[in-house]
């Protein structure tokens, strides 16, 4: 079981941040990682709209119950786990495929987000996220000592 | 149903307060939002003036900072309130932001008032959408009487960064809204009062239903 890294992309698709807690995935660099953040929320945003899933049903007048797109990935050797936020922010979350409560982990880091980094003032809304104290608190949180 | 949303709402709240929020002394907050007020009043006078404020610019730089604060605090209501769901009308809308989101940072509940708009589940109908929010305790305007100089009392909204952190929050999930003081009790009126008005929903990034 191990947790492997963290993406956070931001409403308008931009990789804000990107972190590795442990060795298994392969080594990208920082251009990849933007292309694979913008490449998945293209993805994800048409999973939205074209799905073969039945709209839940909703009397006329009220909200329709917002569709979450693509939630979880399976790969041979890791699991994607994505969650967005009402607010169009995307965690995505890659964990070994026997992983369990990637869920509970993901919302946690949502927590830590908007506790820390929305919090900071000097956070700039949908720029990259470099908040010392989220980074501390994050690894503590996902890093297995070794 | 708009029994069973409120009192889910309520039991959410007192959750979320009771075990997932950090709590300060109120008087922290209620002498920080007062120097800041005084301060902007005395930062910002009429032109060709020295010391008469222009409230009515202050009033506006409390809006927007408010603005600006909801904008960041929405992510922090959503991420301590997961479970609460997907609002599907606007009167949910007002009871999530009374009994949960007032709650969670002011902890105070006020009353929704003065619904005005279509029947739940009607809601199609079109026409305006409001409600009042009736705040029985006010913790930003706890030791506050309004200077003596005969335009204040009549100008200043002393609590309108709330109107702010509303239209912020909710913009940031999809709703444009309109939200002013309609009175205070630092005004002399019977109650504190602010009226929440739904301009529209925002539509999604996506078109929707594009076939």
């Amino acid at each position: 079981m191990v947790v492997f890294a963290l993406l956070i992309i931001n409403k308008a698709g931009g990789l804000v941040y990107n972190r590795t807690f442990a060795p298994g995935l392969q080594k990208l660099d920082s251009n990849d990682y933007l292309i694979l953040a913008g490449t998945f929320h293209g993805i994800h945003a048409i999973s939205r709209t074209i799905s073969p899933a039945p709209r839940a049903p909703h009397p006329p007048g009220t909200r329709p119950p917002p569709t979450t797109g693509i939630e979880t990935m399976d790969a041979g050797r890791f699991r994607l786990t994505c969650f967005q936020t009402p607010t169009g922010v995307k965690f995505l979350l890659f964990t070994s495929p026997e992983q369990p409560n990637a869920e509970a982990i993901i919302r946690r880091c949502y927590e830590m987000y908007g506790e820390m980094v929305m919090k900071n003032p000097f956070y700039s809304l949908e720029m990259p996220v470099r908040v010392e104290k989220f980074d501390r608190v994050l690894g503590g949180y996902l890093v297995r000592p070794g | 149903m708009a029994t069973a949303t409120t009192s889910k709402a309520s039991r959410m709240g007192e959750e979320i307060w009771k075990t997932r929020v950090d709590k300060i002394s109120a008087e922290v907050l209620t002498l920080t939002y007062g120097t800041l007020v005084a301060q902007l009043c005395r930062d910002l006078t009429l032109p060709n003036t020295a010391s008469q404020t222009d409230y009515l610019a202050v009033n506006a730089e409390l809006d927007r900072m408010g603005y600006a604060i909801g904008l960041r605090l929405i992510e922090d209501f959503l991420a301590k309130s997961q479970n609460t769901g997907h609002c599907s009308n606007f009167r949910e809308v007002a009871e999530v932001i009374s009994k949960v989101g007032f709650k969670m940072f002011l902890n105070v509940v006020p009353e929704v008032r003065g619904w005005q708009g279509p029947p739940a589940g009607e809601e199609g109908a079109g026409g305006p959408v409001a409600f009042s929010l009736v705040l029985e305790e006010n913790p930003l305007a706890e030791f506050v009487e309004l200077p003596d100089d005969g335009r204040a009392q009549d100008e200043l909204w002393y609590s309108n960064v709330l109107c702010g952190v509303l239209r912020g929050a909710l913009e940031m999930v999809q709703m444009q809204v309109e939200a002013r003081f309609t009175s205070d009790v630092l005004r002399g009126h019977e109650s504190t009062e602010m009226r929440v008005t739904l301009v529209r929903y925002l539509q999604d990034e996506l078109p929707a239903d594009d076939d």
